[in-house]
């Protein structure tokens, strides 16, 4: 029962991404660790740090599609859910670094040894223990998506006001995690980690060991996420963005829907943020900034809204560009990257993997509905 | 007749928008079983009717009780559906993206929860229930088409086979043959003659040859309030009614 739920969204798409990913989890490993330095085969942990940041983002833009291109609620605030499943992992790396730190007090953080403080603050008990921090990854943006998802929908806050709170709410998350007094390390964050699980995040084969959890977690992400656009709540979910008020009138509580879907993406995008930690090193809350929940939302646009695997693709794409354009021209960037959207919004309404099934279908002339999300009719 | 015996009972009922009155003291006693046709001109308030019923809009003021004893002032438009009432809407109004079928299964009689609809998978009788439904609104060989590929007329009637797949108790039909041909105006009024007699209806139709096909009890609406009632022959003799159509 449970198996075919999971598999019943797998179609040919799926396929193709699932097998790449499982060829780089294994060729990943025997690159970095199986091959020579010098090798030309050799990956540097740098590399596969950086690879398994881009798949971190590529979660985050799954859990982006999620919402935006199945529900139509283009969130600019999801860099929010990220960050805060970043923040519960590194506050279990940081105590993982025990008396190691700079003042050498096995009971704080360095931050707060700084401030004078004498004791931990209650929230941050439990993050000594990976299960504890690994449930908050997902309880803690849960729980705020929850919170704020029940008053927006019941209100029935919907298009531009919606996407401009999401935008506040991770505006105003950036501004309390400035603060010193909040106790999460200010505007420096948290950094230094040393272990992982009792592993060297260092060691190459700590790298390793992340990026393939980092596979593992997009593969099972993509999973989850088929088998609900699959199911017939991920119809209703099309039919909320498509007509919403119509769908009420059929007498589904349409609030409830878009609070289900908001919720578990905000989960996977918490485990992207926790993925991402130990990879980056630092987490901080520049993290925070409406940018980086813009720049997600370009990825899905590029690879394709609505399409689960283009988003995937599209942040990839798009990190990849980055990491090329920030080393090589560092000032031309924002600009590429602006054009970029401009570019897909214009010509590409269904970005990479809408180009491609246009041209697909265009091959044996089948009539084809335009594939753009239908406006909310006033109904 | 007592109150509990209604299917839906609308009393006093009046809605202003900025000022407009659209609904003016309606009332409108609906009996189980009934099939009502609803004429009246432009403007006249039909559709703002369907939409206090629905939960779309609130009443201002006025009673609107289903069965008798459920007050539809007070609920949501999810609440109100699934007492059993369906609506279909003047400008068909179906999800564009999903095939046909999707359309008709997506409005099946079946738990609405999330978690129900999440785990949901059609059943022998789902599968049978929509095939007839395509059999009847003949659209069978449109099924895996997307909703939004299908003529006016074709989309008319997915949304009428959409009613029948909620199985509702009481239809509110607003403009069911709007640009439609005769004959499929012929049809139509076939299908719904049909349905009435599991089902209560209430039409609004602005074509006569339609609304006479039905041969139903008619009440005239004017600026928001009952301005006749009785079979359609008596309301067209009506010096009111005649007024109001010639525009005085
Ligand atoms: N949401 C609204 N806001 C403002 N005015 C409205 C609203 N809905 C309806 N009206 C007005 O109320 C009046 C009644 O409209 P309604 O749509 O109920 O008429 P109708 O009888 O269905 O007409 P038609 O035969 O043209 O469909 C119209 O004058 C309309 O402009
Ligand atoms: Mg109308």
């Amino acid at each position: 029962m449970l198996t075919r739920f999971f598999l019943m969204g797998l179609d040919k798409k799926a396929g193709v991404l699932l097998t790449v990913l499982a060829v780089l989890a294994v060729a990943v490993p025997v690159m970095a660790l199986g091959t020579a330095p010098d090798s030309p085969w050799h990956l540097s942990t740098h590399t596969v740090a950086l690879l398994g940041k881009y798949l971190c983002f590529a979660l985050l833009a799954l859990s982006l599609d999620l919402v935006w291109g199945f529900v139509g609620i283009l969130s600019l605030g999801h860099a929010a859910f990220f960050t805060l499943g970043g923040y519960a992992m590194g506050m279990y790396l940081m105590r993982q670094i025990g008396s190691r730190g700079m003042y050498g007090n096995a009971d704080l953080p360095d931050f707060m040894v700084f401030l004078n403080w004498t004791e931990l603050p209650w929230y941050w008990h439990g993050f000594d223990q990976f299960w504890f921090a690994a449930i908050m990854v997902m309880l803690v943006p849960g729980l705020l998506a929850f919170a704020f998802g029940w008053f927006a929908f019941r209100s029935r806050v919907t298009g531009v006001y919606l996407s401009i709170i999401t935008q506040a709410l991770t505006f105003a998350l950036m501004l309390a995690f400035f603060r010193n007094d909040m106790g999460f390390g200010g505007n420096n964050g948290l950094t230094d980690f040393k272990e992982i699980l009792g592993f060297d995040i260092q060691a190459a084969s700590t790298r390793v060991g992340l990026f393939v959890a980092t596979v593992a977690a997009l593969a099972v992400g993509y999973i989850l996420a088929s088998a609900v656009v699959a199911s017939k709540l991920g119809k209703v979910l099309i039919a909320v963005r498509d007509a919403e008020s119509r769908v009420r009138f059929l007498g589904y509580e349409t609030d409830r829907y878009k609070l289900f879907a908001w919720t578990l993406s905000a989960c996977m995008a918490g485990v992207a943020g926790a993925l991402y930690v130990p990879q980056v090193g630092i987490i901080n809350p520049s993290e925070f900034s409406p940018a980086s929940s813009i720049e997600a939302v370009i990825w899905v646009a590029v690879g394709g809204r609505g399409t689960l695997a283009g988003p995937v693709l599209g942040a990839v794409l798009v990190n990849f560009g980055k990491s090329y354009f920030t080393a090589a021209l560092p000032e031309l960037w924002l600009f590429a990257l602006g054009g970029l959207f401009v570019l897909v919004t214009l010509f590409l309404p269904k970005g990479i993997l809408g180009l491609a099934a246009q041209l697909r279908d265009r091959l044996p002339a089948r009539a084809t509905v335009s594939a753009k999300p239908a406006d909310q009719k006033g109904v | 007749m007592s109150t509990e015996d209604t299917l839906l009972y609308l009393d006093g009922v009046s809605v202003s928008f900025d000022g407009f009155r659209a609904l003016n003291r309606l009332s409108l006693v609906i009996e189980p079983g009934e099939m009502r046709a609803i004429i009246g001109p432009n403007g006249a308030g039909k559709t703002t009717m369907m939409d206090v019923i629905t939960g779309k809009t609130r009443p201002d003021t006025g009673t609107i009780l289903f069965e008798g004893r459920t007050d539809l002032t007070s609920l949501r438009e999810p609440a109100i559906a699934n007492l059993g009432i369906g609506r279909k809407f003047q400008r068909p109004t179906v999800f564009e993206m999903h095939t046909v079928w999707d359309n008709l299964e997506l409005s099946l009689k079946a738990p609405r929860r999330p978690l129900k609809t999440l785990t949901y998978s059609a059943t022998r009788e789902d599968r049978a229930r929509i095939e007839e439904i395509l059999d009847i609104t003949r659209l069978s060989p449109r099924r895996d088409r997307p909703a939004g590929s299908l003529s006016h007329g074709e989309k008319q009637w997915l949304e009428i086979g959409m009613l029948l797949a909620q199985d509702p108790k009481l239809l509110l039909v607003d403009e069911p043959v709007a640009g439609m041909t005769d004959a499929e105006t012929e049809q139509t009024a076939h299908l719904l003659k049909d349905i009435a007699g599991k089902h209560s209806v209430i039409v609004v139709e602005h074509d006569m040859v339609f609304v006479r096909e039905l041969g139903v009890k008619v009440t005239v609406l004017h600026e928001g309030s009952v301005l006749a009632e009785g079979s359609l022959d008596t309301v067209s003799a009506n010096k009111q009614v005649i007024d109001v159509y010639l525009g005085r």
